[in-house]
Parts: C-alpha cells; structure tokens; sequence
C-alpha cells in the first residue's frame, strides 16, 4: 500500500465525517425551521387570504375559499372594488382620513417640540412635577377623557368637525411626543447650545437653528408613527364624529360591517384600501418604523 | 369637501407658522424684560401650548370624568356610588369585566411569551430579517382591517356546504365539524384574543429582538463552551437578561389588554358575550348614559394606575442614571 493510497483514504474517511456531521446538524436543526415557517406562515396567511379575496366576486367568495383561485381558473374580478367605491360616502371618507390625518400630525409634532424643548434645555419651579404628570398620562386611556371633551366640543360648536379631531388626537398624542423628544433633545451635547449662547444666540435661534435641525431623525420616526396612529384610529373618530360626513375611512368601515350584518364580503376591498398605505409606510420606510418603535418602548 | 381641503391646507401651513410667530415675537417681548423676570417667564411660554393641549384634553378630563361618575345623569345630583354598584351588580357590564381580565391574562402572557420565544428561534437563522418582516407584518396594518381579515379566517356555513372560511376548511380537512368561533362562547373570547395577539406580537418580538442583540455574544460562547444546552442558555442565561424589557413589554400589553376596543367592537360588537370594559362603556355613551360610562371609565383608570406608578418610578430610576 504506498503513501499516496493511504492520504487519499485519510482525506475521503474525513470528508465523509464531515459531510455527514452537517447532515446530521442540518437534521436536528430541521425542528427550528419548521416552526419559524408555521409562525410566519400563521401571520401572513390571513392578509394575503383576504387580500385574494378582495379580488374575487362576492359569489365566488361564498362558493369556494381563497385558495381555490390559486389555480385556474382563477376568476379574479375587480367587482368588490367597484361596489365599495360606489357607496355612499366611501370616497369622501378616505379624503376625510388624508384630511384628519396630515394636520393633526403636524399641529401635534409641532407643539410637542417646542414643549419638548423646554423641558429638555430650560429650568423652571415645578419642572419634575410637570413631567412626571405627562409620563403619567402616557397611559391614561383616552375612555376617561371621552365625556368631558364630547361635551367641551358640543358647547363650543366643534362637534362632528375634522378640527374636533385634529384638537384631540393632539392633546392625546402630546405626553408621548414630549416624553420622547424631550430625552432625545436633553441628549444632545451641552456645549453646542452653550458656545450658541456666548455668541449671543437666543433661545427662539437656539430652538430653531439648532434644536430642530439636529432632531430631525426623532421627529422623522415619531411622524411615521403618530401619522399610522390617526390613520388607523377607530375610537377618536368614532366618539367625535359618530355619523357625521366628515367621518374618516375606519368609522365608515365599521359602520358598513356592523350594518351589513350578512353580505359584508366584498368589504375586504374597503380594508385593503385602507392597509395599503400603512403597509405601504412600512414596507418602504421599515428602518424609521422599527426605530420609532424600539426607542419610544425600550426607554418608556 | 372643498372647504374641508381649504382648512387642512391653512391648518398645515398655519400652525407651524403660527407657533413660530409665537416664539418669534415672545422672544422678542421676553428679551425686552428684566433679568430676573425672564428667567422666570420665559420657561413657562415655552412649555405653555403643550402642556395647556395636556391639561384641556387630558388632566381636566380625567378629573371631570371621576366626577361625572358620582353625578346622575342630567349632572343635577350627586347619586353617591349608584353608577358603580350598577356596573358591579349588573350581569352584561359583570361580563364585560370578566372579558376584560381575560383579555389582561391571556393577551398579555401569551403575545409576550410568542414576541420571546420567536425572537430567539429567528436570532438563530440566516433568514432572520425575511422572517421578522412577516411576523411584523400585521402591526401596521390597522384593528378595523385585522378584523376583517380574520372574519375570513373565523368564517363559519352550515355543516354539508363548502367552508370558505380558512379555519373551517382546515378542519374540514381532517374530517372535523365547522365550529362558529365568533358566536359559539366557549371560543369566541379566545377567538378575539388571538387576533389581539397576531397583530401585536410582531411589536413585542421587534422590541425583544433588540435587547437581544445586546447580550454579548462572549458569554453566550462561553458558556456553549462549558457544554450548556441551547434550552440552558435561554433559562439561565438570555431570559435574566432580558427580563427588564420583558417587563417593559409587559407593562405595555397589560395597559393594550385594559383598553382593548376596536377588534371587539368591529368583529361581534359585543354581542354573544364578547364585551369588554371598552365597549361596555362605549355603548354607555351611545345610549346617553353619560355618568354611566363615566363611572366604567373609571374603573378602567383604577385598573391602569398601578402600572402608572410602575412607570413612574421607573422613570425617575431612568432619571437618576442620567
């Protein structure tokens, strides 16, 4: 038996171990993927089944489960589509949702920023007690404010107007923004707005010039945030605005739902119009939202 | 619709110009004062418009509320505790409570327990970041469209005809009856629940995921090294770890469970005894029974103010560390 022989054995008899090593990890990691694939498959079914659906006929829909369009034929039918638009009051809730939604984010962020500011970079008599009551109304369920505000807005004519919204999505957006703008802005270095002030920089400079600029990455995550929040809002509009024309898309939806009772089906084009755009939001500005997320939960 | 346009265009444009005219000009008038006098003005006009928006549409509230619950209904009389012993004696607001708690017990552990469990299992494949786009997935997406996804899912017909409800099918599948999960009541809380829990999981496991991927990676080779298990590990080693955004986390779901609305109120409006504290006090206040709903509010708020002290304090912790 010469040398070479004898190496090549070597060689294989260890290629062989190995091989086999990574089969048997791959086997016994087997267990590991097969779970991730059920979680992921339990959450994402669901939305791609009723978002098929939305694309079928009511008929259909009541004939035969999502799946069946997987193979042909697939009968996909925009009729769904068609039928809600056609409703009364649809197309102009979804302009109402737009119309609640782009003020009362700004007039939110807006005032929370400045609030913010001064909470970060000012002293004052009864600063901690101040904070520690916007950390506490952080979880305050907005149930315990519904009431009083309803009757505020009859007395003052606001009942059933988007401004009506725009004023109480603020107010309850309020303790969370400044909680976190206001850690984000104490963080910023001491020395940029000191060296600001020795060359004479006020506050409104100092605030503008430099605060807001260098919070913009905050400001940019909480925008996303806040602005999915009044999209999706359910309650706010609902209490505010009940039935009136300006109702955004969500209260309309719910009404057609609990009034339909049975042929509600072709409802499912009603909610992919409505998820399109935060799920739009998400998938294209994904490092923003988880962002906003980790960093408003992990420190609140 | 023109004028709507009209508004929330001046209302975009004008409120941020407004509150830079307010800083401009009262910087202006503030610099003009005294020394000490400005030290003293000049922080509360900052501070004003957001804490006057706190104070109008939350801090007055509140306390008007827990008055509003001992008044009578035309807010002529004080009725004592009459609007509390109504909710606790009465059998639908009774249910509502108890479907509250099990929404705190069971929403809570278990999206907390699945937000853990499936932050770790992705922490140890390559397709990590594919997996957790999916499993976010339903956060975004809004409790009124959930609701209508997963009547799809919990879509029930008659035993004989074709289920077209992907549940139903399923158990079709495997020779089983269709079950009516939304008005069957052994199922239909446990129904809700879940889809509280699908579209809030991927939340826990983002905010999870992240403290995860601060634990060093050198005591988790060390101790592989000294031949502890995967399973070890978790227990003894990646859970202590993470237990203060567990308990973060926790907190938070607790205070969603408490709240829990729109699912309820969208997929069985309450009926088949679904109700929660939320919508029991919704339907309070659909019917005018103002000083009603007031008082379930404030059982709801009673509910909520230990985790307020909780985040408090820690607040304050967070505070000394600064």
């Amino acid at each position: 038996m010469s040398a070479e022989q004898v190496t090549t054995r070597r060689e294989t008899g260890v290629a062989g171990v190995s091989a086999l090593d990574r089969l048997g990890y791959r086997l016994q990691r087997l267990p590991l993927h097969l779970v991730i694939i059920i979680f992921c498959a339990v959450w994402i079914v669901p939305t791609i089944g009723m978002s098929i659906n939305s694309f079928r006929s009511v008929s259909d829909m009541g004939q035969a489960g999502w799946w069946t369009t997987l193979f042909p034929p697939h009968g996909f039918s925009l009729a769904s589509y068609q039928q809600v638009l056609n409703i009364e009051g649809v197309v102009p809730s979804i302009v109402n949702s737009v119309l609640i939604t782009v003020p009362a984010t700004v007039i939110q962020l807006a005032i929370a920023t400045m609030g913010a500011y001064a909470f970060a970079w000012m002293n004052f008599r009864g600063k901690n007690l101040f904070f520690i009551v916007i950390v506490g109304l952080m979880v305050v369920p907005i149930q315990m404010t519904l009431i009083p505000v309803l009757q505020f807005f009859k007395v003052v004519g606001l009942n059933g107007t988007i401004v009506a919204v725009w004023l109480a999505h603020s107010g309850y957006g309020l303790p969370f923004e400044v909680f976190l703008l206001r850690n984000y802005l104490g963080g910023l270095p001491r020395e940029i707005f000191e060296s600001a002030e020795v060359d004479g920089a006020g506050h409104a400079v100092r605030f503008l010039r430099i605060a807001v600029p260098m919070t913009i990455p905050a400001i940019a995550s909480l925008t996303i945030f806040v602005f999915l929040g009044v999209w999706n809002d359910l309650l706010v509009a609902l209490t505010y605005l009940g039935t009136s024309p300006n109702r955004p898309f969500t209260v309309v939806i719910t009404q057609l739902v609990t009034s339909l009772g049975g042929g509600w089906q072709f409802l499912t084009a009603a909610a992919v119009l409505q998820m399109a755009l935060p799920l739009a939001v998400f998938i294209f500005l994904q490092r923003y939202f988880v962002r906003g997320i980790t960093s408003g939960s992990v420190k609140g | 619709m023109g004028n709507q346009i009209i508004t929330a265009v001046i209302a975009v444009i004008a409120v941020p110009l407004a509150l830079l005219g307010y800083i401009i000009v009262g910087e202006q008038i503030i610099e003009r004062l005294s020394d000490t006098l400005q030290k003293w003005i000049r922080p509360y006009f900052w501070a004003l418009p957001a804490v006057g928006f706190a104070t109008v549409f939350m801090v007055y509230p509140l306390l008007r509320t827990v008055v509003i619950s001992f008044r009578n209904n035309d807010d002529t009389d004080w009725i004592g505790l009459a609007n509390y012993k109504y909710f606790f004696t009465f059998p639908d607001t009774l249910t509502s409570l108890r479907n509250s708690l099990l929404w705190l017990v069971f929403y809570t552990s278990i999206s907390v327990f699945l937000g853990l469990v499936i932050a770790i299992l992705l922490d140890r494949v390559r397709y990590e970041s594919l997996a957790k786009i999916a499993i976010f997935l339903p956060v975004p997406i809004s409790a009124v469209a959930a609701s209508i996804i997963w009547k799809f899912m919990f879509d029930y017909q008659p035993p004989g005809t074709p289920q077209t409800g992907t549940l139903n099918a399923l158990l079709g599948s495997f020779g089983q009856q269709p079950v009516a999960w939304l008005v069957n009541s052994t199922t239909n809380n446990a129904a809700l629940i879940f889809v509280g829990i699908w579209t809030i999981t991927g939340f826990c496991m983002v905010i999870i995921s992240a403290s995860l991927k601060a634990i060093s990676t050198e005591v988790l080779e060390a101790a592989r090294i000294d031949g502890a298990n995967e399973f070890r590990i978790v227990q003894l080693i990646v859970t202590p770890l993470l237990w203060p955004t567990i308990t973060v986390v926790g907190t938070t779901m607790i205070i969603n469970a408490l709240k829990t609305f729109d699912i309820v109120y969208v997929m069985t409006n309450g009926a088949y005894d679904t109700d929660v504290i939320a919508t029991q006090m919704f339907s309070q206040l659909e019917h005018n029974h103002y000083s009603r709903a007031a008082a379930v509010g404030v059982v709801l708020f009673l509910a909520i103010v230990p985790l307020l002290i909780v985040n408090i304090r820690r607040f304050q912790q967070q505070e000394e560390q600064r």
